[in-house]
């Protein structure tokens, strides 16, 4: 059996499954989200709540401080990169990221192209707000596929749109007959192979976690519930009261999250969630960038 | 190769069987635990995943620890109050295997962690032992089995080996016997009834070390 590198990384991904994933400024938040049982974290300067408030032109992390964090903790660490910044990519396959997240939270630094990831080695993960985006960069090279959602905001709902468009398109697909399947390709603006193995087969060919707006325990077993296979969480952890407690419970939501007992028992007490801000006061969606 | 989309909302084989002790528990906490169920499922074995304490019952006769982050499942072990059946289970020498995390609940040491999960295979265990996703990679080497005396019982051949960050045997204990090697490394170990290995059969579509697991 030939495996290729893009198997490899696929496979790291299905090992995070139903795990949750975290964003961490410093070594000491790595550490705490390591302990609170993260899968893995995600290295950046600025949380996107904290984006989000500061505005600006938002950039790839300082390799130092990613470094940093790499050393803390025994978990895989991911970084972000700008939409379409082929330069701030290989700067993190240099420093031997395990997953590079080509995100729409950072200011894209191209507004037509994504990353050719095909030409990496290092593992990538994009967002997606429906099957044709998630297909668009499944063929650009993707190897993990997460929802958009709305980050930094603390609000579930644009996760929750997007999750659903998604898994519906996927039941639309499956339903085709085969040979609805060349004009469903072009409605989506996909290849025909991957809408092919979308309709034989009922999902993505990658894993697809949820991201983007997720705050409590409830958050996170509701976006199980909805189909996904693990949940990043960004600003609602290190924006609450209390981190720890708030992430270890998280971590136990997302694992049993068809047990209302527990998730009756781990929302509670958990001190001050993230304030947020309600999807109609945003006044950047970062979720339209990159299509 | 992503496990098929029923296995996302899948917790038990369709047959469970009346036989105490003829299913296989796989532990889900965290990590690829469906894989080892669609892999159970291809060779008609009953299964069911461990999610909390109430789903260890007498039906379970062995044990699958799977491939994740060693950290993440063992701190779920303790909450979910799962370490507690399955210590129970391995101590009365049932079978029990763990792939990758797995090999690591199960060491008795590891060189990089002050952590000890089961700590029962006789060996020192090196975690992420060939670094960061880069270092991941494939291989194909000969899987040896040894009975119960720990004498040599047979050979699986060309057995493909995947690695994702995954460790390596640091260190073997005069109870343990190598079933595997790559790059001048003990990869998959075996204890009587105990099989480690620092790999994943379960992403693969070869399911003969299962099958070797199902007939312990």
């Amino acid at each position: 059996m030939e495996t290729t590198r893009n198997e490899l990384n696929k496979n790291l991904a299905q090992m995070l499954k139903g795990g949750v994933i975290m964003d961490v400024t410093t070594p000491e938040q790595a550490r705490i989200a390591e302990d609170a049982g993260a899968c893995a974290v995600m290295a950046l300067e600025r949380i996107p709540a904290d984006i989000r408030a500061a505005g600006g032109v938002s950039r790839m992390s300082d390799p130092a401080m990613i470094r940093g964090i790499q050393e803390a903790v025994s978990i895989p660490v991911m970084a972000k990169v700008r939409i379409g910044h082929i330069a701030e990519a290989r700067i993190l396959q240099a420093i031997e990221i395990d997953y590079i997240d080509e995100s729409e939270v950072l200011s894209p630094a191209d507004d037509v192209y994504h990353i050719d990831k095909t030409q990496f080695d290092v593992p990538f993960v994009c967002g997606a707000k429906n099957l044709g985006e998630a297909l668009r960069r499944i063929q650009e090279g993707a190897s993990m596929i997460r929802t958009k959602g709305e980050p930094g905001t603390g609000d579930v709902i644009q996760a929750v749109r997007h999750m659903r468009t998604m898994n519906r398109q996927i039941r639309e697909l499956v339903s085709l007959r085969d040979d609805e399947v060349y004009e469903a390709a072009k409605q989506l603006a996909v290849p025909y192979e991957l809408a092919k193995y979308v309709h034989d087969n009922g999902r993505l060919p990658v894993v697809n976690f949820a991201a983007g707006g997720v705050a409590t325990p409830a958050d996170a077993a509701l976006m199980m519930e909805l189909g996904a296979e693990g949940v990043f969480v960004g600003s609602g952890i290190f924006k609450s009261g209390d981190p720890a407690k708030r992430a270890a419970a998280i971590v136990q939501a997302t694992a049993n999250w068809q047990d209302a007992d527990l998730l009756a028992r781990l929302s509670a007490d958990l001190g001050e969630a993230m304030v947020g801000i309600n999807e109609e006061e945003i006044d950047i969606i970062m979720a339209q960038r990159g299509e | 190769m992503v496990v098929d989309v029923a296995y996302i909302s899948k917790e038990r084989s369709d047959d469970l069987g009346h036989t105490p002790g003829s299913v296989t528990g796989i532990l889900a906490v965290q990590g690829a635990f469906a894989e080892h169920a669609a892999m159970l499922d291809q060779l008609g074995a009953p299964w069911r995943l461990l999610r909390a304490a109430e789903d260890f019952d007498e039906s379970i006769g062995r044990v699958i620890l799977p491939g994740g982050e060693s950290t993440t499942q063992g701190k779920l072990l303790r909450s979910t109050g799962l370490f507690e059946p399955i210590a129970a289970h391995i101590a009365a020498g049932k079978p029990v295997f763990g792939t990758c995390a797995g090999m690591i609940l199960l060491a008795r040491r590891l060189e990089n962690d002050a952590n000890v999960y089961f700590g029962v295979l006789d060996a020192t265990v090196r975690r992420n032992a060939y670094g960061r996703q880069l270092g991941s990679f494939a291989a194909e080497e000969t899987v040896r089995t040894f009975d119960a005396q720990g004498e040599p019982s047979g050979e699986i051949a060309d057995f493909p080996l995947v690695f994702i960050r995954g460790p390596f045997v640091a260190k073997v204990g005069p109870n343990a016997r190598v079933m595997a090697s790559t790059r001048g490394n003990a990869v998959a170990l075996q204890q009587g009834n105990i099989i480690a290995t620092a790999f994943h059969p379960e992403i693969t579509d070869d399911p003969r070390i299962h099958e070797y697991f199902l007939s312990l």
